[in-house]
């Protein structure tokens, strides 16, 4: 086969191929993305569950659940919030779309607030990353290591989505880009879902 | 306008984004509810790691629309994720060990 023919071949497929899966880039770089985010969490909470099944006196700090009841609706609640603004989207109606990106953010913004909240009232019992008054410091170590990553992820989420919303609405973003925005909060999400039975409820004070 | 896969075969209203919010909701509430049993903490742990795994797969399969995606992209979500907690069985043998033979720490 000459050069010309693999040339022309090579243009010829590359008008009619189609990207891999059938979706586009960026949906599936943030696909790749959560797959590798979710090997960096994984690998925390096994680790988490490693300590704490082989640490003696792990303490069970938690008294009550109102607080984490309450961010876990908060959170859920946010990605409903954000299917809504992904459906205004598809449909063109683009403020209402933005309206409900914002309402997604301030429900981000509330989670984070309450979740600062509980770690001041942890810290103001004499918590910290390396010792606390009910047992092994390596508690603080891991309950701050693996909720800050998951506080990190929530705030990094809520200024993609002010910066995506904002950008949506000058037309510089399309959709599609709501979308990819909308796998990484499903994605943060869904991490809570894992870190609430196995950071929280297996340490509450019975 | 959009014209992926995903988007043309995503349809109807909100109701079944309602259903599966409401579904999500009340699994976490179910996870509390095991919080409180009195039960020994290996089977705690297996109980809600069981409710977790079903909010994870109602989230990734409706939330993130990959229902709506090719069968062959969702199977290669599931494969990777699959073997990446295979992988994670490295640690969970020796921990799972303590919690179940050695069990000195796991109250």
């Amino acid at each position: 086969m000459s050069q010309a023919d693999l040339t022309m071949g090579a243009h010829s497929t590359g008008l009619t191929i189609e990207p891999p899966f059938s979706i586009p880039t960026k949906k599936l770089a943030m696909w790749l993305f959560i797959i590798a985010d979710t090997m960096t969490f994984a690998a925390c909470l096994v680790a988490y569950g490693f300590l704490r099944n082989g640490t003696e006196n792990w303490p069970r700090p938690f008294h009550s659940i109102t607080n984490v009841a309450t961010m876990t609706v908060v959170l859920l609640t946010s990605s409903l919030t954000m299917l809504i603004a992904l459906r205004d989207a598809r449909a063109g109606n683009k403020d209402r779309a933005f309206r409900w990106i914002m309402i997604t953010a301030v429900l981000g913004i509330l989670f984070a607030l309450l979740h600062i909240r509980e770690w001041l009232g942890l810290i103001a019992e004499g918590m910290t990353m390396f010792k606390n008054p009910w047992g092994t410091g390596l508690f603080g170590a891991s309950f701050f290591s693996i909720t800050g990553l998951h506080l990190t992820h929530v705030t990094s989420g809520v200024i993609a989505l002010v910066a995506v919303g904002l950008r949506y609405r000058t037309g510089r973003y399309n959709a599609d880009d709501i979308e990819v925005l909308g796998l990484y909060w499903h994605f943060v999400d869904l991490v809570w879902m894992f870190v609430v039975p196995l950071v929280y409820l297996l340490n509450l004070t019975h | 306008m959009t014209t992926t896969p995903a988007a043309k075969r995503e349809s109807g209203g909100i109701g079944k984004d309602l259903i599966v919010y409401v579904c999500l909701l009340a699994l976490a509430g179910l996870q509390f509810v095991i919080a409180y049993q009195n039960i020994d903490p290996a089977q705690m742990f297996t109980r809600m790691l069981v409710v977790a795994c079903v909010e994870a797969g109602l989230a990734q399969l409706f939330f993130m629309h990959l229902w709506s995606e090719k069968r062959i992209f969702l199977w290669f979500v599931v494969i990777f994720t699959v073997s990446v907690l295979l992988g994670m069985q490295y640690g969970w043998t020796d921990s799972f060990r303590m919690l179940v033979g050695a069990a000195p720490y796991s109250k």
